[in-house]
């Protein structure tokens, strides 16, 4: 990730967290398993179709959905159209730019994107006006306010919760307002592999610090529906094991408290 | 007429009886005296003052801040102090025979300092030295920060408040005039100094703090552990 003045992790907080994490805790005293703070407000922009502005910890990101009728793509007439984009806001952190979006920007929509896709959350296949000719466009897009870390968890829920409050305006086709035929919860918790030591949620130090990132999505069925590794340390087959049984027990706590 | 603890916006005429205004306030063409952030006025004996809720920090002479190396030229460090500016620390402001090129021996990337600013000038472009009682390569312990104009609540009247978190969690705090804070001590004790350094930073607009703190700090007394090391 960033690398420039902001992005230069001080030999101090490395050693304290390491030395933290040779004793089963963190930098900041959560576990090794623990979330930073979450909350989420639906509904943020209330102009749009479907917004919602998640805070995690000091990451807060603020994601909007725009539904429009156009053309499908030629290979699936039956099906609407969902597109993903991150923008990294220049106010969110000192290394980031204006401009078209990065390598970091590109992979993080990407593995957002995937999630849902992947999990079917959206019924794509109801959102067919005419088959062939028009469909429901669904654009997803996402604003990084402010960064400390783990942006590919905070942008998945804060799609989640405005993908849950979006109205598809029929009306403007003939037809009638609907909500966005939802039909489960994919959950994306990423982890970093410090050390030895795997932890989940990291913040920005902790990213600087890690040698591998692993995200795991799950949803409310317990199957595992996209996961992405990062960076370039390894896994072992146990590890990768230990990061799936802990974003499902994550993925599950989560979506009991905010998307009951 | 306004008084200590008052909220003012920024164009706002801020004066008291019998002080004169001093930071953070600007002359009007009128002679009256406005304030220039949105913050609250401290009313001194002598002066008045505005003290903003945010800021960065802005080098000033004779300030002792904590910096992160973030470059090492031929002759000097560059120092990243928190701010809209850089600042430098050349080879001859420090304790260290340093021989020209054999810089990262001493400072490398990522190391803290201690240290004073030693002049300012128009562009704002400061050096700083190493060369003072106190003033070091920090090694150790654990760094955060804080909203630098809050600076003066942490360290209280006469360095109280920080002396009383220093006592209560057995840890040695070093305090930047620039917000950020060196903390050293067993990794518990430093949550713990953490954790109240936060509650005067949300706070520090209030009164009656050092009697919070005090009674905050006795409750967090179960989670110290014995000595430092």
């Amino acid at each position: 990730m960033p690398r420039d003045e902001a992005g230069i992790l001080s030999e101090i907080k490395r050693d304290f967290i390491l030395r933290r994490l040779k004793e089963g805790k963190r930098g900041d005293g959560r576990k090794p398993d623990e979330y930073r703070e979450i909350s989420i407000t639906p509904n943020y922009v209330p102009r749009s179709p479907g917004s919602a502005m998640v805070c995690l910890g000091k990451t807060k990101v603020v994601a909007g959905i725009k539904v429009e009728a156009g053309e499908p793509f030629p290979d699936t007439p039956n099906q609407g159209v969902l597109t993903t984009n991150v923008e990294l806001l220049p106010m969110a952190f000192p290394t980031f730019e204006a401009g078209p979006p990065n390598d970091t920007s590109i992979e993080i929509a990407r593995v957002v994107d995937r999630g849902i896709r992947e999990s079917k959350m959206i019924d794509i296949e109801s959102l067919v006006i005419e088959p062939a000719k028009k469909v429901w466009i669904v654009f997803v897009d996402i604003d990084v306010i402010d960064f400390d870390g783990n942006l590919i968890d905070a942008c998945t829920l804060g799609v989640l919760a405005a993908l849950k409050s979006t109205i598809v305006p029929g009306s403007k086709e003939g037809g009638k307002d609907f909500p966005l035929p939802i039909r489960n919860t994919p959950v994306a918790v990423t982890m970093v592999k410090i050390g030895d030591t795997l932890v989940a949620d990291p913040d920005l130090e902790e990213e600087q610090l890690s040698s591998a990132r692993i995200t795991v999505s799950t949803t409310e069925d317990g199957h595992i529906r996209a996961m992405q590794k990062g960076d370039v340390g390894e896994f072992s087959m146990e590890e990768i094991r230990k990061a799936i049984n802990m974003s499902s027990n994550l993925g599950k706590a989560i979506r009991e408290k905010y998307f009951k | 007429m306004v008084k200590t603890r008052e909220i003012v916006f920024p164009g706002d005429i801020v004066q008291a009886e019998g002080t004169k205004p001093r930071n953070g306030t600007y002359r009007n063409s009128d002679g009256t005296y406005s304030s220039c952030y949105f913050g609250t006025v401290q009313v001194s004996e002598q002066f008045l003052d505005v003290v903003p809720f945010s800021g960065i920090y802005m080098p000033r002479r004779g300030d002792k801040v904590i910096g992160k190396i973030i470059d090492v030229g031929p002759s000097m460090w560059v120092i990243d102090i928190n701010s809209a500016y850089n600042t430098l620390l050349h080879i001859n402001d420090t304790p260290w025979r340093v021989n020209p090129g054999d810089l990262k021996r001493f400072l490398g990337v990522g190391d803290y300092v201690y240290a004073k600013i030693m002049s300012v000038n128009e562009i704002r472009e400061s050096w700083v030295t190493l060369k003072d009682v106190g003033l070091r390569k920090m090694e150790g312990g654990h760094i955060t920060s804080i909203a630098a104009p809050k600076i003066p609540r942490i360290i209280g009247k006469g360095g109280s408040m920080v002396n009383m978190i220093k006592d209560a969690t057995s840890t040695r705090i070093v305090v930047g005039q620039n917000g950020l804070i060196w903390i050293d001590g067993a990794p518990e004790n430093v949550m713990v100094a953490i954790s109240a350094i936060r509650m005067v930073e949300e706070e520090a607009h209030t009164t009656g703090l050092t009697d919070r703190m005090q009674k905050y700090l006795e409750e967090k007394k179960g989670e110290i552990v014995g000595n430092s090391e």
